[in-house]
């Protein structure tokens, strides 16, 4: 065990895990935060907490984690280089840690071009692999990047996001290979349409044996509507969802439509278990957090071990 | 070569107004292969301003110069004996040109005519596009002669992210993902293992980042 | 009353524009004389700055004649110049003086017709769109200088 955490802890003890996603209000409404959180109370492990998602400004990634913490639940910082240097991160995860908040995801955020503020000059001081290397050495080695001692230095559980159906396809393993080196723990992958697809690349993930050091969460999320189906497969660069997939949703009628949704996800975790080298599931319901329940029930992930 | 854009004739026009003399001077380098500050375009932005000022019933006293750079004290002095003739300078240089007209001629307000945008290559005629940002410490060596912190709309220096699609960046279907070509490269000159070398956290003190900077060459200075 | 009677400059490739003149001058197909012939080798050779000039100088409109498209004696001088033209067009309606005063055609050696249409028609869109506004004002205060 790297850390205290309980997510590791839920891992590693060959259990099956569960995160999902909370995404802060584009406001100074704690109100919002607790609520969404508390819809996934007793049916996740840990909670994602989005940075800026699509580089639109939102109560911060740290704030919301310490309202979720303070609730007795357990965050996962996400934090993206687009919009701080070295020394803000590194100074947001001392923060954290001592919040008690002690799983984080490094990534390397949207473009400004998606956002509201596409004049804004992004930072990335440093890309998603330099940063899970520097959290690995301030857990690790106790020091900050810079090379200078961390007096109690955090431990952080550390995850970082992959994607197995960006482009191009045949570096996706490496790429995680890369990021394993760097001092990935955990990882999150896009949510899975897919499934030949993810099966493909799990394959080559399992050939190099890098599922025996990482923990792999499988992405899904259930689509409320045929309209999303089409959207999440002609508009969102880095997202795989074949024809029959959007053909299911479009052949119920609208009001059957979020059910089907519901149905797919279900089906679609069930298949994934079968899959060598998942170790868990992340279900991204973003404005829909009250359906993880229901998710969760319906695959037999409910209720979460107690470790 | 440093590429620069005309800025648009409204506002050459606010500067140029308040002054009855202009001396426009073009530059014969980088401005001159993008076609945005040489001789032609000096003719050319003399005529188009002395056209705007006829419509307003007046008439404006251009002189048009084209040095051989401007970004040199011994070719910038060519302008003194025209200094006392005209109200104003008017640069169609990069914003590097600019500064050193403005340097030397203490008294004459000084104009740029141009946006300097970026450092660059012709991709074909007509087309030039961002290959270098002057981050002091280059590593084309390592990625097959591509550069990612110019070319990577996120300057990941262990890249593609997650948003690469068909070799295209996320921002734009006209944005070549650097990384595809960089990978691409790599696979053409048998160094497929390299993309697993991390390449560490950039020192950008040689960048932009540790201030304005100067190369003093001891041997040349006096 | 005097109507206005706008000048106007047309570049003729020497192969088929000119020739075209010359077709229209023998075959006495009359054509306006407000248009002024320059005589190029090639449409090709055209530049912006000649345009603007004879815009500076006088011209109430201006137009570029050459061969017909794959046709061109130089290969490609006809497709560069029709680019410079739209570049230009787009100049001048920054400069305010209306892109539309600008125009390009194609035509054959033998197309005297053609030739003598399309002076008649940019005349006669140039008599619409009244003079030069940049030249405009200098003869306004020309004319209450006189007055």
């Amino acid at each position: 065990m790297k850390t205290e955490s309980v997510l590791e802890k839920v891992l590693a003890s060959g259990n099956l895990a569960v995160t999902s996603e909370c995404g802060p209000p584009r406001g100074a409404v704690p109100e919002k935060v607790k609520e969404k959180a508390e819809l996934l109370r007793g049916c996740v492990d840990a909670v994602n907490i989005t940075d800026n998602q699509t580089a639109m400004v939102r109560m911060s990634s740290f704030a919301a984690c310490v309202l979720v913490r303070q609730m007795g639940l357990h965050p996962i910082l996400q934090s993206v280089t687009r919009d701080r240097n070295r020394l803000a991160i590194q100074s947001d995860i001392l923060g954290a840690y001592s919040f008690e908040i002690d799983n984080m995801l490094c990534l390397s955020g949207d473009h400004p071009h998606f956002g509201d503020h596409p004049q804004a000059m992004n930072v990335h001081d440093i890309d998603s692999i330099q940063f899970l290397q520097m959290v690995k050495g301030m857990r690790d080695e106790g020091k900050f990047q810079g090379g200078d001692d961390i007096l109690n230095p955090p431990k952080m559980f550390i995850g970082a996001a992959a994607n197995p159906f960006a482009d191009p396809f045949e570096l996706r393993v490496a790429r995680l290979a890369k990021k394993v080196k760097a001092g990935a723990d955990f990882v999150q992958t896009q949510c899975i349409y897919n499934l030949d697809k993810f099966e493909q690349w799990m394959q080559g993930v399992r050939d190099r044996g890098l599922h025996e050091k990482v923990y792999i969460l499988a992405g899904v999320t259930p689509m409320k509507s045929a309209g999303m189906a089409r959207y999440m497969k002609n508009k969102v660069p880095g997202m795989d969802v074949p024809d029959e997939v959007v053909e299911r949703m479009a052949g119920v009628p609208k009001e059957k439509q979020a059910d089907e949704g519901i149905k797919i996800c279900v089906e679609t975790i069930e298949r994934l278990k079968e899959v060598e080298g998942v170790s868990g599931f992340h279900i991204m319901a973003i404005e829909w957090e009250q359906k993880i329940r229901e998710i969760t029930e319906k695959a037999g992930l409910y209720p979460r071990p107690v470790v | 070569m440093i590429t620069a854009e005309r800025k648009p004739l409204e506002e050459i026009m606010e500067f140029v107004k308040p002054h009855g003399r202009i001396l426009l001077v073009g530059c014969n380098e980088c401005v001159t292969v993008c076609s945005a500050g040489g001789r032609k375009e000096v003719g050319l932005l003399a005529s188009a301003l002395q056209l705007k000022f006829m419509k307003e019933g007046q008439t404006l006293d251009i002189k048009e110069m084209t040095l051989e750079r401007q970004c040199d004290p011994e070719y910038v002095e060519e302008l003194a004996p025209f200094s006392d003739q005209v109200d104003a300078v008017l640069s169609m240089a990069c914003g590097c040109g600019v500064q050193e007209v403005a340097r030397r001629y203490k008294n004459l307000p000084v104009y740029p005519a141009l946006n300097t945008k970026f450092m660059g290559a012709s991709e074909r005629q007509g087309v030039w596009a961002e290959r270098c940002q002057g981050c002091g410490d280059c590593l084309l060596g390592i990625t097959g002669g591509i550069c990612p912190i110019a070319r990577c709309s996120k300057r990941l220096l262990n890249g593609p992210c997650g948003g690469s699609t068909s070799g295209k960046c996320e921002i734009s279907p006209e944005v070549d993902c650097v990384w595809q070509l960089i990978w691409d490269r790599l696979k053409a000159l048998g160094m497929e293992s390299r993309y697993e070398d991390i390449m560490p956290a950039k020192d950008w003190q040689t960048s932009r980042g540790g201030g304005p900077r100067k190369i003093i060459r001891e041997d040349l200075a006096e | 009353m005097n109507q206005f009677e706008p000048v106007i400059v047309a570049f003729c490739c020497n192969y088929c524009a000119y020739t075209a003149a010359d077709m229209a001058g023998s075959q006495r197909l009359n054509y306006p004389p407000n248009v002024k012939i320059v005589r190029v080798p090639c449409s090709g050779k055209v530049d912006a700055i000649h345009i603007l000039k004879a815009f500076e100088k006088g011209a109430d409109g201006v137009y570029v004649a050459g061969c017909l498209e794959g046709d061109c004696h130089f290969k490609n001088g006809n497709t560069r110049v029709a680019r410079r033209v739209n570049y230009v067009k787009k100049l001048l309606d920054e400069i305010g003086i209306n892109g539309d005063r600008l125009e390009m055609f194609y035509m054959s050696a033998g197309m005297g017709e053609r030739f003598s249409q399309v002076a008649k028609d940019m005349t006669d869109k140039i008599r619409h769109l009244g003079p030069n506004p940049a030249l405009k004002a200098s003869t306004l205060k020309a004319q209450k200088a006189v007055a």
